[in-house]
């Protein structure tokens, strides 16, 4: 691997991030997924950063599952977009940041739309007043949430109690990047480092200490794919693209997976279960899984936050021995736990893969 | 083993490094002339039995070059050895002798 | 005073045009930017389809520059000037270099591999271009990976920023197929024990020897062709390279590890015929190399009067084509001066 040949990509793919005052969209299905992580987001912007990021309640989905479902026209997502542009405008702000990939995809598309057609513009600017009677602005910047943390990595750094090194070893935890494809794979100036080669996880990895794996299978897919997951007969598709990525990573022995996707860690990480259920595989080290975190998840670890306030129990994949690694301090009495010691009930032990 | 209603889907992509390419190196000892094939699919278009069944001697062919056998016996068995494709190919590919040979190989190697 | 014509290029076509008008008697003055003449021809081995040595056609086109020639190497061009009959070229250090006639043979750049991205060039140690390999030919070398192993596979790219829109070149660079053949055939007389893939979309082995060349690589050395251009190539834990193609031919996803991949990248303009054609005033055809006033009558002329052009500054071709072409060029030039 010559270095300095992705550093050149990498230079090339530099995009302009907000420096404060965003509008935050959040994701429809991450708090069900990981259900610690939007919250650790706007915990390490407002009060590790001092940053000042406002969401509304009333903003919605960007019907971004329903448009890949092909069960939502592309002029009404552009019309519930153009809404939230609306919010963002009649909040005072000008940088929107979103929480998922897909989100960021579609905004980016929409607005790709508009600057090709601004006659399309006009007519969404029409429905959106005749529906809400609502105007907008277009959003001055348009990042995702990763982009911040990937921005702000070095501030994250300065006040981080933990790094990607192995305590015993002292050598540096090998991560295994995974971008969510709408992140850059259709816009790829849109994305930190392009489409080939991305860095907005790869920064944040060598940032706190870890080596990140580049592996064959690097570019696949997870597999979510929307309607294949959707349609449960479809779903041995997504499994067997989830597979041939840990097929293809398991002789790096990689200690972490790390996402920026909604889709993308719930499928690895659960993927992992089915998979040592259905073929008695397990990709980590004695039984266990590779643990599969989100950007949000790995910052706050970072940063000492309590792994059980970060939702990892809810992981299917057991996040102890990437703890243990890290030398993160944690009460596994708490693990299930949730807040006032309100008991959240045990899980079902899997049949193979380890779990605690 | 847990049913969770669906399967994990076989790959499709041929994986080169690990399919079996020992039945390939046997029938090339036979049938050299193989080698130049050009896959303009001459043979195919003028195959008898290519007409009324699904076999493509052309395919059947190119597969075997990779290393994909488990599909052969049962493929080669449609051919009628009519010679036609034989007479067809622009490269000189002595076809009779190479489906002969494909009937010698699956034996001996118990495809 | 007898006429004069300056050719800008000191490459194959430059050389072979000064040779001949020179023969008739007419004064050259040959321009080169870098420090030696002939060009890409320099950086080859032996050339295809006559497996020639490259140093044998250097020395043909160098014995035919005789004292009506003047070289001068390493020049920079500053601009160029024309009045009613004579053509100025400015260099950058101020001298004014005059003549009757003006011919360009600025030839190709070799497209920049690395920006076919997927590919890896400049990223991954085993992924090398067409012009490595020939390089460690010229050098007598063996044939070795970055871990000075021999290689066991060895995959040839063909159409590397050419036939893609992508890259911005939808034409096709003629001789790089027909490379990637001489070259592979190369390495199993080196180095017989070595396997080897050409991955291609179309073998446009176009010209007279070609396709015996193909029927060799096939027929004598066991070289495979897969129909399928390459999606991406990744680096494998021992740095040798997983390549990811359509094998169009069985309709099925193939992967296949080589440990050394070859790039055959194609032509483009180079980038000082595009400098040149704006001083010139002259537009480039959609492909961006220059065009003559009449593709099939009038072939080394421009709209300019008394500027001509040959070889590779028109697009692809083959040597021999060049050297051809640089003749020709040579006939239209002297039977300007002579108007």
């Amino acid at each position: 691997m010559i270095s300095e040949g992705k550093k050149r990509i990498w230079n090339e793919y530099q995009k302009e991030i907000a420096d404060d005052h965003y509008f935050y969209v959040r994701s429809c299905v991450r708090q069900n997924f990981f259900p610690g992580s939007e919250k650790t987001f706007l915990k390490i912007m407002q009060h590790e950063l001092g940053k000042d990021v406002y969401e509304n309640p009333s903003h919605t989905t960007c019907t971004g599952i329903g448009y890949h479902s092909d069960i939502v026209p592309f002029e009404t997502a552009m019309t519930v977009i153009a809404r939230q542009f609306a919010l963002m405008t009649e909040a005072g702000y000008e940088n929107l940041v979103t929480s998922c990939i897909t989100s960021f995809g579609l905004y980016s598309e929409v607005l790709e739309t508009w600057h090709h057609f601004p006659e399309l513009l006009q007519k969404i600017r029409m429905h959106l007043k005749n529906a809400t009677g609502r105007e907008f602005n277009i959003p001055k910047n348009l990042a995702h949430a990763s982009d911040l943390i990937y921005k702000f990595r070095n501030n994250i750094a300065a006040k981080s109690t933990n790094r990607l090194i192995n305590k015993q070893t002292g050598k540096p935890l090998k991560a295994v990047e995974h971008i969510g494809c709408h992140y850059s794979k259709m816009f790829p100036s849109k994305g930190v480092g392009g489409a080939e080669y991305p860095y907005v996880l790869i920064g944040m990895i060598e940032e706190w200490g870890g080596e990140v794996i580049d592996y064959p299978e690097r570019r696949h897919c997870c597999g979510f794919g929307f309607r294949q997951y959707l349609v449960m007969a479809n779903r041995g598709y997504s499994i067997a693209c989830s597979r041939k990525k840990f097929e293809s990573m398991e002789p790096y022995k990689p200690d972490l997976i790390l996402t920026n996707c909604p889709g993308c860690p719930m499928f690895f990480d659960r993927w992992q279960y089915a998979i040592s259920e259905m073929e008695g595989k397990t990709y980590g080290e004695n039984d266990h899984g590779i643990p599969v975190l989100t950007y949000e998840e790995l910052s706050g670890l970072i940063l000492g936050y309590d792994p059980w306030d970060l939702g990892l129990q809810v992981h299917q994949v057991a996040v102890e021995p990437l703890l243990d690694k890290i030398g993160v301090q944690y009460n596994p009495l708490e693990k299930y736990q949730g807040i006032d010691h309100k008991d959240l009930g045990k899980p079902n032990m899997p049949s193979i893969l380890k779990f605690y | 083993m847990k049913q969770f209603g669906y399967s994990i889907n076989p790959d499709r992509q041929i994986d080169y490094d690990l399919t079996d390419k020992s039945l390939l190196s046997f029938i090339v000892s036979f049938e050299p002339s193989l080698l130049s094939c050009i896959s303009c699919g001459t043979c195919t278009a003028t195959c008898t039995a290519g007409h009324f069944t699904d076999f493509n001697i052309r395919r059947v062919h190119t597969l075997l070059r990779r290393g994909e056998i488990t599909t052969l016996k049962k493929e080669i068995q449609k051919c009628m050895l009519c010679g036609k494709c034989q007479l067809a190919c622009p490269a000189g590919v002595n076809l009779r002798n190479l489906i002969r040979s494909i009937h010698v190989a699956v034996e001996k190697f118990n495809v | 005073m007898g006429k004069s014509v300056i050719i800008i290029g000191g490459g194959i076509a430059g050389m072979e045009a000064a040779a001949r008008i020179a023969a008739m008697g007419k004064e050259v003055i040959l321009l080169e930017k870098s420090d030696q003449l002939g060009g890409h021809l320099r950086k080859w081995d032996r050339l295809f389809p006559t497996r020639r040595k490259s140093d044998e056609v250097f020395e043909y086109l160098s014995n035919g520059l005789n004292d009506k020639v003047t070289i001068r190497l390493n020049i920079k061009i500053n601009k160029i000037k024309k009045d009613d009959r004579h053509f100025f070229v400015i260099l950058e250090d101020g001298e004014s270099l005059k003549s009757d006639a003006l011919l360009l043979t600025t030839g190709y750049d070799l497209f920049e591999a690395g920006k076919k991205e997927e590919y890896g060039y400049g990223i991954y140690d085993n992924v090398i271009t067409s012009a490595d390999l020939e390089a460690m030919f010229r050098n007598s070398a063996e044939i070795k990976t970055s871990g000075n192993q021999k290689p066991r596979r060895v995959g040839f790219v063909h159409c590397v920023g050419s036939r893609d829109e992508k890259a911005g070149h939808l034409y096709c660079s003629k001789v790089c197929c027909v490379t990637g053949v001489k070259q592979a055939i190369e390495i199993k007389e080196k180095q017989p024990d070595t396997e080897i893939f050409c991955f291609y979309m179309d073998l446009r082995m176009f010209d007279r020897y070609f396709e015996d060349l193909y029927y060799e690589a096939q027929q004598k050395w066991g070289i495979q062709f897969i129909r399928g251009r390459l999606s991406e190539s990744c680096e494998n834990p021992d740095h040798s390279i997983l390549v990811k193609v359509e094998d169009t031919l069985t309709g099925r996803p193939l992967k296949m590890t080589v440990d050394l991949l070859v790039l055959l990248s194609g032509f483009v303009p180079s980038s000082d015929t595009n400098k040149l054609a704006d001083m010139l005033g002259l537009l480039p055809g959609s492909d961006g190399f220059l065009t003559p006033v009449d593709e099939h009558f009038r072939t080394n002329e421009t709209q300019v009067d008394g500027l001509f052009l040959a070889g590779t500054v028109k697009g692809p071709a083959t040597i021999e084509n060049t050297i051809t072409d640089a003749r020709s060029a040579a006939i239209s030039i002297i039977k300007y001066l002579e108007k």
